[in-house]
């Protein structure tokens, strides 16, 4: 029964899938075999019929043609006014996204999805407009035909020699919700072109009529009847695995397709997309770079990244596998991967070549265990229909030419001195020696010129008759021969092993320039480090100039300060579209490809956090899909940082508001019962003699009118501290420092105390030499007080009070001791905490000293309680002493 | 001599009741006032020998009743100000107050004060010894006694001690006795610290715990000729 029941994992992804297609509009695709059949038509009709039911209909962007029936179908339905571009002098119409996302209606007609936009639009492709308009929740209509579906645009152009240029990815047909096929026999739709029913722009009417024959039409509609029903196939096959029906097809299948830079890769993974399809697999094109290939040629490197990029829009994941030999490399990748089948294009090499390197094919063949191996016919195929990757020329640099010829030169003199003594044996190894330094040093085309210099200049300097390129011996010819080859190989291996040692150079450069941000990443806290970090790495890595652009309020994105270049409104424009659809955009992308920058989203597990622009110093260099996919690692990392750096703040703003909760209830406890107190006190006194009036006598009345007075100061104690601890806490305390003497605030602080010392002895101990000292003399005085009235409340009546007062050059210390209990070990600390009291019967909100320990650290000093040893407490504090003190005269 | 004039000017009645009572109950002709601008015209219509100013005023603000009331009056006025408002305080001697009182206070210690203002100073020219329980000041000979010794002074010590002594009870401003004693405009207060301690070691019998010579943080210094505890 278990192994019935649905994996878990796939229901949560069909799950999640469902959830997110609610929010999402809703594509029906009316799709035909070729112009004509009548799409638009039907799509019209079904708009109306939609209309009929009271949906909120719009007519985005429709073409009739001039069809008086399609036409009349428009009637009465609302046309969203269409953008006009102008481009070179000519005036476009073009679908308005814009417009049709501010109407938001609920369903829009948008034909021809298959069309280009013109330059300067939003996206390369209308395509890409529609999903916008889904993805923002609107629903759409719109037309395609087969040949414009990018995974079947060779075989159509195969089948019918018109190669289609405007594509539409298979993905789209495979999110759509619904694909209504428009069928029309042939011999129907010849008849109406005959008639002139189908439209024909005027250029392309000889290669029209070519396309309408027969035999394309029949084997178009086949194709698209194909295609719906491998997409109703498909449809059946997630109603099985949603319903759990058996194992109709073998699990985990998995495809990869070896990508190379021969033309034909295209239609290799044209191939495997659709086996992928059929076989309803994930699949992966992998390009593996062998040392071999690090020396291709610039236009080879170009097709791979092409074919790449086609892959990736076909649906495939992509890799580029660094390696030795392609087999091995490609054999490894597919086994820790599991996958499945292995798709190769049929190899290329000649006969002879086969024999003596041996084939890819049969390397993989060879060790390819339970892996399916694939062997794809490797026809050419006229053009890529992809979009080219755009590169400026680069002037070739004939220096290394010029070092080969001075090195065979150089070798040549040396030679020269060598042959009076030596064999010419020993001179074709000075050459060798001569080939293999250029080989080293500048790469294979001049070791291939210094290989063939080489071998002249031995002939003309070195081989009888001399001087000429005549050669009188007959066996000359073949050491000729095999020195050429020699060299040639010596140039071959010298330059592979150069070349491997440098891609492993760069591969070991990326991974460590990595590493290394992940690592500064991880030591930093704080988003704004974290970005200063990442800017410069990425800045760093990628030559480019970097900006971050972070969500602010009411959901706009604000230029972090520390970017390195300013966005204009434009560039603004496009970091926001990247930001609200998780979706890279800009510069070297098919969205918004005016930028001057490609943005990317940061996108961490709560969601996105943020934009990264980068715009490169040379803005080709973000072309390969191998950078973007490194640019995208750089991204992840940073955007993980971020939350992580969030995640934190978050986490000790809960533990502040903790702490702040507490000290609330701290201080709601302790102060209504220090303010509850001494009113308690007053108003029970007071009442009593309002009460009893004259039969109170004079001594018991006064005494109660005393201890009013009394709690009144108290309260008014309670309150100044309160008010102090504010000013403490909101940093609105400002220090008003002059030099004072400190015998002088003493004194004012005994005479603030006043009645309240009486009983008591205090012993004031002040150096006569005492120095001034810098400090806010109110603030001090407070201090003062609130230690003297902390050992009033501690200590038995009548017990002495000692205020010593020492000084050095850098600082003054004060210290007020008591012949009290002293504090419970351990707690001397803990004093000077807010809302701390000592035994419960002291009275006052525990704020005293916590004053005492604010103002003391604001003027820089250090307050701290000691137990000493004859008994009794002292707090001392310290001032330090800096600038020069006044004098009297001047 | 009729009785003293006393104008109250304090918003809160409740504090306008005990004050009346307690001025009334020591013989003093009260009239009170609830905002500035009564207040400034009960200053100008009922002649007054001291004004009592609230600085917290729903009105216009203390202080400026203080500037206004100084435009044309030399009567002493004495400032109620809550504490946390040293600030303002200092505004207030600044502008011309006398002296002051911090909220809340003791009627005893409003009392001295007013007591302190209504006594005219004694005059520059006029010769007088005055007398404290540690040590005398013969404002004639110049000179000052303790336990029958001769206290010596320089000149400058010697006329902050003669300003000090000839207001008794009074609070002089750093800034006033600055200007006074060195003839600066600029509040170069630290001056005044410098001397006090000189002062105070020639004459205190315990300059850490002073009667005599108390300091105001932040506002001045007041000499009281009975010592600390004492009221005038």
């Amino acid at each position: 029964m278990n192994a019935a029941r649905p994996d878990p994992d796939t229901l949560l992804a069909r799950v999640k899938e469902e959830e997110a297609r609610q929010q999402r509009g809703k594509l029906k695709v009316f799709f035909g075999a070729a112009a004509g059949v009548g799409k638009t038509y039907a799509m019209l009709e079904a708009a109306r019929e939609q209309r009929a039911d009271g949906i909120d209909v719009v007519v985005g962007y429709v073409e009739t043609h001039g069809r008086p029936e399609t036409e009349a179908l428009l009637q009465g339905l609302e046309i969203l006014p269409a953008r006009t571009v102008d481009y070179h002098g000519a005036r476009l119409r073009e679908f308005d996204l814009d417009g049709a996302l501010v109407r938001r209606p609920a369903l829009i007609l948008v034909d021809e999805l298959a069309h280009t936009n013109a330059p300067g639009s939003r996206h390369a492709k209308r395509w890409q407009d529609v999903l916008e308009l889904i993805d923002s929740g609107i629903n759409v209509y719109t037309t395609v035909n087969v040949q414009h579906v990018e995974s079947l645009n060779d075989v159509v152009a195969k089948i019918t020699g018109v190669v289609v240029r405007e594509t539409v990815p298979d993905s789209i047909l495979e999110q759509a919700d619904e694909v209504e096929l428009i069928d029309l026999p042939p011999d129907d739709l010849l008849q109406r072109f005959k008639e002139g029913k189908v439209y024909m722009p005027e250029q392309a009417q000889e290669a029209l009529r070519n396309f309408f024959r027969k035999g394309n039409l029949i084997a178009l509609r086949e194709l698209a009847l194909r295609r719906t029903a491998e997409r109703v196939d498909a449809q059946m096959r997630v109603y099985m695995r949603e319903h759990a029906i058996g194992k109709v097809w073998p699990a985990g299948e998995r495809l990869l397709v070896c990508v190379s830079s021969t033309p034909d890769s295209a239609r290799l993974v044209r191939a495997a997309k659709r086996m992928a399809e059929g076989l309803g697999a994930p699949w992966i094109a992998a390009y593996v770079e062998t040392p071999a290939q690090l020396s291709l040629p610039q236009d080879a490197r170009d097709r791979v990244i092409q074919t790449l990029r086609l892959a990736e829009q076909l649906g495939a994941e992509t890799v580029t596998l660094p390696g030795q030999k392609m087999s091995e490399a490609l054999l490894a990748f597919a086994r820790d991967r599991n996958v499945t089948k292995i798709i190769v294009g049929k190899p290329g090499r000649p006969l002879w070549k086969r024999i003596l390197i041996g084939s890819i094919v049969d390397a993989l063949v060879k060790g390819s265990g339970d892996i399916d191996i694939y062997v794809i016919s490797g026809e050419r195929e006229g053009t890529a229909p992809v979009a080219p990757v755009r590169r400026q020329e680069v002037p070739i640099d004939w220096s290394p030419h010029v070092w080969a010829v001075g090195i065979v030169a150089l070798a040549t003199g040396a030679a020269w001195v060598m042959s009076p003594l030596f064999e010419l044996a020993d001179l074709i190894m000075m050459y060798l020696l001569g080939i293999v330094v250029v080989a080293m040093r500048h790469g294979r085309g001049p070791s291939l010129l210094a290989a063939v210099l080489s071998v002249a200049a031995l002939d003309f300097f070195f081989v009888p008759p001399y001087f000429t390129f005549a050669v009188s011996d007959a066996r000359h010819l073949f050491t000729f021969a095999v020195m050429l080859v020699v060299g040639f190989v010596i140039s071959g291996l010298t330059v592979r092993v150069r070349a491997q040692a440098a891609a492993a150079r760069s591969r070991e450069a990326r991974t460590a320039a990595l590493y290394a941000m992940s690592r500064e990443l991880a030591s930093t806290r704080g988003v704004d480090e974290l970005l200063t970090i990442a800017v410069r790495h990425v800045s760093e890595v990628f030559r480019s100039q970097v900006v971050v652009l972070l969500p602010g309020a009411d959901r706009g994105l604000t230029p972090w300060s520390g970017g390195q270049f300013q966005l204009d409104t434009n560039e603004q424009g496009v970091a926001r579209w990247v930001y609200e659809h998780r979706q890279p955009a800009g510069l070297g992308t098919a969205t918004l490809p005016g930028a001057s920058a490609l943005y990317l989203p940061l996108i961490a597990p709560r969601g996105p956090v943020g934009v990264l622009g980068v715009r490169p110093a040379d803005p080709h260099a973000l072309d390969a899909p191998e950078q973007l996919h490194q640019l995208e690692t750089f991204a992840n990392q940073t955007a993980l940082a971020i939350e992580r750096a969030r995640l934190a703040e978050e986490a000790s703003d809960a533990q502040i508001r903790m702490e702040t909760e507490r000290l609330r209830n701290s201080l709601l406890s302790s102060v209504s019962h220090d303010l509850r107190t001494p009113l308690a006190t007053i108003t029970g006194a007071v009442s009593t003699i309002l009460e009893n009036g004259s039969r109170l006598d004079e001594r018991t009345r006064r005494e109660l009118l005393e201890s009013v007075r009394d709690e009144g100061e108290r309260l008014n104690r309670l309150v100044q501290n309160l008010l102090e601890m504010t000013r403490l806490e909101s940093g609105a305390l400002q220090l008003r420092k002059e030099w004072h003497s400190l015998e002088e605030v003493i004194g004012s602080a005994l005479s603030r105390l006043g009645k309240r010392l009486a009983g008591r002895r205090v012993i004031t101990r002040v150096p006569p030499n005492l120095p001034l000292v810098p400090m806010d003399d109110v603030l001090v005085e407070q201090v003062l007080v609130n230690l003297l009235d902390n050992a009033l409340k501690y200590t038995p009546p009548g017990s002495p009070i000692e205020i010593i007062a020492t000084a050095t050059d850098r600082a003054a210390t004060v210290e007020v001791a008591d012949r009290g209990p002293g504090l419970p070990p351990g707690e001397e600390d803990k004093v000077f905490e807010k809302f701390y009291r000592g035994r419960a019967d002291g009275g006052g909100a525990g704020l005293g000293l916590a004053i005492c320990q604010g103002v003391v650290r604001a003027h820089g000093g250090r307050i701290w309680a000691q137990n000493l040893p004859e008994g009794g407490v002292a707090f001392l504090f310290t001032l330090p002493i800096t600038g020069t003190p006044p004098t009297t005269d001047g | 001599m009729a009785e003293p004039v006393v104008v109250v000017v304090e918003d809160e009645p409740q504090i306008r009741k005990f004050l009346r009572a307690a001025l009334a109950g020591q013989g003093y002709r009260v009239f009170e006032a609830g905002t500035g601008e009564e207040g400034l015209i009960e200053a100008a219509s009922r002649q007054p020998d001291v004004v009592i100013v609230d600085l917290g005023l729903p009105d216009i603000d203390g202080l400026q009743v203080i500037t206004r009331l100084r435009e044309w009056s030399a009567v002493p006025i004495i400032v109620l100000s809550a504490r946390g408002q040293e600030g303002d305080k200092i505004r207030a001697l600044d502008a011309g107050a006398d002296d002051y009182v911090t909220k809340p206070f003791g009627m005893d210690e409003l009392m001295a004060r007013v007591r302190a203002a209504l006594r005219h100073a004694v005059p520059a020219d006029e010769l007088a010894v005055i007398e404290t329980p540690d040590f005398t000041i013969d404002l004639a000979a110049r000179k000052a006694t303790r336990q029958g010794h001769e206290v010596r002074f320089t000149p400058t010590e010697w006329q902050v001690v003669e300003l000090l002594a000839r207001n008794p009870g009074r609070l002089i401003t750093h800034r006033h006795m600055v200007e006074e004693v060195w003839g600066l405009k600029e509040a170069k207060t630290n001056y005044v610290r410098v001397f006090m301690v000189a002062i105070r070691k020639k004459l205190e019998p315990d300059p850490a715990q002073p009667r005599y010579f108390i300091t105001e943080p932040g506002s001045g210094i007041r000499f009281l000729p009975k010592g600390v505890g004492h009221q005038l």
